[in-house]
């Protein structure tokens, strides 16, 4: 938990500084990414399977054409792998030059926030918080991470082996 | 200044196709054609580029065509002999022009030494040049030394140069009164002045007497006339050939002041007569005096201002080229190509899935929608492939960089050779085209530098002493097929062995046949060059050239002769956009396997199949066994293998002639397939070549057989990792 909790109905002021962040739950556990990186939110379809792919890739699917990778949020940020039923969403986000689909549980809120209610990630010795979240908001007495998308595609296993 | 900006991109896209122009025309009469025309059409290649570029101040690209231009004109008129020297000259000159006109387009500095020689040897081909001392303030290079001031390395401006050739000036009036037609077709006043301007000193005075009240004053009329007195050092056909687009729609007088004698009206009357000629394209040229010197050098000018005239969107009489061009085209942003394509692609896809809800939904085979279905289907196909057929191009494009690439390496090498094509009208997709250049300006090098002796060497073993290389392409079962050969020495099989060896890339006592060692060049990190030569044997040789291949969906394969040559083989898909696959399932998903590597269908027989040692199983197929690979556990879909009895063999020929077997659970059909890359959105995954999308609208991978293949064997060894960098 955060040492001060901030009001959610504190408006910002600063409407120049102010953006906004889209909630979702994972489990127990809630996250939140910028809403501009966000194309669209779509019900889960069975993905196709990549082979030699980590298991946070759950394959791909067809998004209007284009074939869209589908991450498992959950398990990549080593939390358990989700089973997806048709409750499932996908978050349609772009990253850099391509568009990926996360997997996550549901959508929970839209949230405006301004810079300073975002506070820095506490220091804690989990790897995946310090690649992950680029910082944590209070609301309504709830820990929401903002996650930082650009390293959720893995980075090119040629190299690694 | 957008327009301008169009106008120019549309003029260096012209100078590429002149340039090509240019050049097959020089190599076709290097191979003694005669043909007038063909001379005519390198004249009017050199002096269109040069027209342009004088319209957009591009002086240093005006003067260097202009010196090309005039040898050109000798050469036409026959005054000049086209001999073997005189074309190398040219070609090169040629390369020279390129150069200039991409330096001119991306802004940077051409190399001013070499064009400065290169101008110079123009020159000295210049039967005329040397007496006269014609062509400019720069004396011809006869007996001058190359050191000397001569040559600035300054760009110089065309008008600088003309006003150094003649010193004695002559001066006009000029009165110039235009009609409302003039206004009407779009012309512009203020252009015919600066263009006069361009000429020499010229004081303007604009008459304004004629000019009514406001109440008058018709908005369309035409008031205004304009005094010039110039000076200059060109004639009075220069000067009116600035009016020459406007001339009926003005009342013009020039008349010259001073004691100069203008032409005589013979001279005048084979100018004009010149002119229309190179305007209008015509076969025969007029005979010009030999001695008609001004004339060859008044006449660019005039064309010139046509070529100004052109690019304000006041058509001439005749286009440069417009007798020649048969095909009417037009000129098509690739944006829209790609864009149409692509919702083709879509089309496709959506025909197909609507074709299967129809047949889930039991709608019966006679019924009407059935039918309509099918002539669906068909046109969509047709749609599909005069859509394709837009992005085509003649390899031509990617073929007439070749004899540059040969002159430049032969000369590097010190060998003679010889660069012979055929079936440049063969059409591949657009990017294709675009991914064939690398390797195959790769391929000719090796050619010329590891694949033809020197000449020495060549006339010991008592073959002519310049070397050929040829290049063709050809449309073969869907594919283009294209091959670089050379009547070189052939691969030294002992020799890429011993390298082989010596590297650790093959056991040294390994057993392997001839063309296995001619393979042996493709491995990564593999040059046999002795001494690292400038133009390739940077061990960067031939895998490099293998893996763009592949890349493109394609294999290369290399037969080669001891003493006879040897000969590299591309063959590629014709397009990157679709695919001929056969649908299979394996462990529950979907795959789809590229209908050209697939030679045959089979249902393993238990007595057939025989295990290897490990994993490894091999079937026996008419006499011959074949390793049996099993799709699912290879692309890790499932951790056992399959029952060869309950499966399908896809027989299938990887790179290199390699067979093998793939075991899959079942065939559910063929189809062609819209390619989507992987790479767009995540990252290459081995064993997969990249994605489509079926008709239940989910996404299928399309199986990149040759990695499956390579992937089986290292893994059989044991290399796991090698396997999945793929």
């Amino acid at each position: 938990m955060t040492e001060t909790a901030s009001n959610p109905d504190q408006r910002p002021t600063d409407l120049a500084r102010a953006c906004e962040l889209i909630a979702f739950r994972m489990g127990t556990r809630e996250f939140c990414v910028d809403i501009m990186s966000v194309r669209e939110i779509r019900g889960w379809t069975k993905a196709t399977a990549l082979p030699k792919s980590p298991s946070f890739v759950r394959g791909v699917v067809n998004l209007r054409g284009t074939v869209l990778p589908i991450v498992d949020l959950s398990a990549r940020l080593g939390f358990p792998a989700a089973e997806p039923t048709a409750r499932h969403v996908i978050i349609v986000a772009q990253i850099g030059a391509q568009t990926i689909g996360l997997l996550v549980d549901a959508v929970s809120d839209i949230l405006t926030v301004t810079d300073d209610l975002v506070h820095p990630t506490p220091d804690v010795a989990s790897d995946m918080a310090k690649t992950f979240v680029r910082g944590v908001l209070a609301v309504d007495q709830r820990m929401i991470s903002l996650i930082a998308l650009d390293q959720v595609l893995p980075v090119c296993e040629q190299d690694a082996a | 200044m957008d327009a301008m900006a169009a106008i120019k991109q549309t003029f260096f896209q012209e100078c590429e196709e002149q340039l090509g122009e240019l050049e097959i025309g020089l190599l076709v009469l290097q191979d003694g054609d005669t043909d007038p025309e063909t001379v005519n059409a390198v004249f009017r290649a050199v002096h269109s580029i040069k027209g342009g570029a004088g319209a957009f101040n591009l002086d240093e690209l005006v003067h260097f065509a202009h010196v090309f231009e005039n040898v050109l004109d000798h050469l036409r008129a026959g005054r000049l002999a086209a001999s073997g020297d005189v074309l190398k000259t040219m070609l090169r000159a040629a390369d020279m022009l390129a150069d200039l006109v991409r330096a001119a387009r991306d802004g940077t500095a051409a190399d001013t030494g070499r064009r400065d020689t290169l101008a110079a040897e123009l020159r000295a081909l210049d039967p005329e040049a040397a007496g006269k001392d014609l062509d400019s303030g720069h004396q011809d290079s006869h007996g001058d030394d190359l050191d000397g001031p001569v040559f600035e390395a300054v760009p110089i401006s065309f008008d600088d140069m003309e006003i150094e050739s003649t010193p004695d000036e002559h001066q006009f009036i000029i009165h110039f009164t235009p009609k409302p037609d003039l206004y009407a077709k779009a012309n512009e006043t203020a252009l015919l002045m600066r263009e006069l301007c361009s000429l020499g000193e010229a004081v303007i005075t604009c008459d304004f007497s004629r000019l009514p009240v406001l109440e008058e004053l018709d908005p369309e009329g035409s008031y205004l006339s304009w005094s010039i007195e110039l000076r200059t050092v060109q004639d009075e056909n220069a000067v009116r050939a600035v009016f020459e687009f406007v001339e009926w729609d003005c009342e013009l007088d020039v008349a010259q002041v001073g004691a100069a004698q203008g032409l005589d009206d013979m001279a005048l009357e084979a100018l004009i007569e010149k002119m229309q000629a190179t305007v209008e394209a015509e076969l025969a040229a007029p005979e010009v005096p030999p001695n008609d010197v001004q004339a060859s050098m008044d006449e660019p000018l005039a064309a010139q201002a046509g070529s100004a005239g052109q690019a304000l969107g006041n058509p001439p009489g005749g286009k440069p080229d417009a007798g020649k061009s048969s095909q009417a085209t037009i000129r098509v942003d690739l944006d829209r190509v790609d864009r149409l394509i692509n919702l083709v692609g879509e089309l496709v896809i959506n025909q197909a899935m609507l074709t299967q809800r129809m047949l889930e939904a039991g709608l019966a085979r006679a019924s009407g929608v059935a039918t309509g279905l099918d002539e669906l289907e068909q046109l969509t196909r047709e749609i599909q492939d005069s859509v394709m057929a837009i992005r085509a191009q003649p390899v031509k494009s990617v073929f007439q960089r070749m004899p540059r690439l040969v002159r430049e390496v032969a000369v590097m090498t010190g060998k003679s050779v010889r660069l012979t094509t055929a079936g440049e009208n063969t059409e591949v997709d657009k990017t294709v085209i675009e991914r064939l250049a690398d390797p195959l300006t790769h391929m000719i090098r090796n050619a010329i530098d590891h694949g033809l002796e020197t000449p020495e060497l060549r006339a010991a073993a008592g073959k002519p002493e310049e070397g050929l290389v040829h290049l063709s392409a050809l449309h073969r079962s869907g594919r283009i097929v294209i091959e670089v050969a050379d009547d070189g020495a052939g691969i030294d099989r002992p020799r890429v062995k011993a390298i082989a060896a010596e590297k650790g890339l093959i056991a040294a006592e390994a057993p392997l046949s001839d063309e296995e060692i001619d393979n042996l060049i493709f491995l990564p990190g593999f040059s046999t060059a002795s001494t690292v030569s400038d133009i390739s044997g940077r061990g960067v040789g031939m895998d490099v050239v293998r893996r763009s291949i592949q890349a493109l969906g394609g294999r290369i394969s290399i037969r080669s002769k001891p003493r006879q040559g040897s000969t590299f083989t591309m063959s590629l898909p014709l397009t990157l956009a679709v695919l001929d696959g056969m649908v299979v399932t394996v462990a529950g998903e979907t795959l789809v396997v590229p209908l050209t590597a697939i030679i045959e269908t089979l249902q393993p027989k238990a007595d057939a199949v025989h295990g290897f040692g490990g994993n490894s199983r091999v079937i026996a197929i008419r006499d011959q066994f074949i390793p049996l690979i099993d799709v699912g556990h290879e692309l890790d879909y499932r951790s056992g293998f399959a029952d060869p009895c309950k499966s399908v063999a896809l027989l299938v020929e990887s790179e290199g002639h390699v067979r093998s077997a793939l075991l899959v659970d079942a065939i559910l059909g063929q189809r062609q397939v819209v390619i989507k890359s992987l790479e767009t959105n995540y990252q290459h995954v081995p064993g997969i070549a990249a994605a489509t999308i079926l008709g239940d609208g989910r996404v299928a991978l399309i199986l990149d057989v040759d990695a499956v293949v390579a992937g089986s064997r290292v893994a059989a060894t044991g290399f796991e990792q090698l396997c999945a960098a793929g």
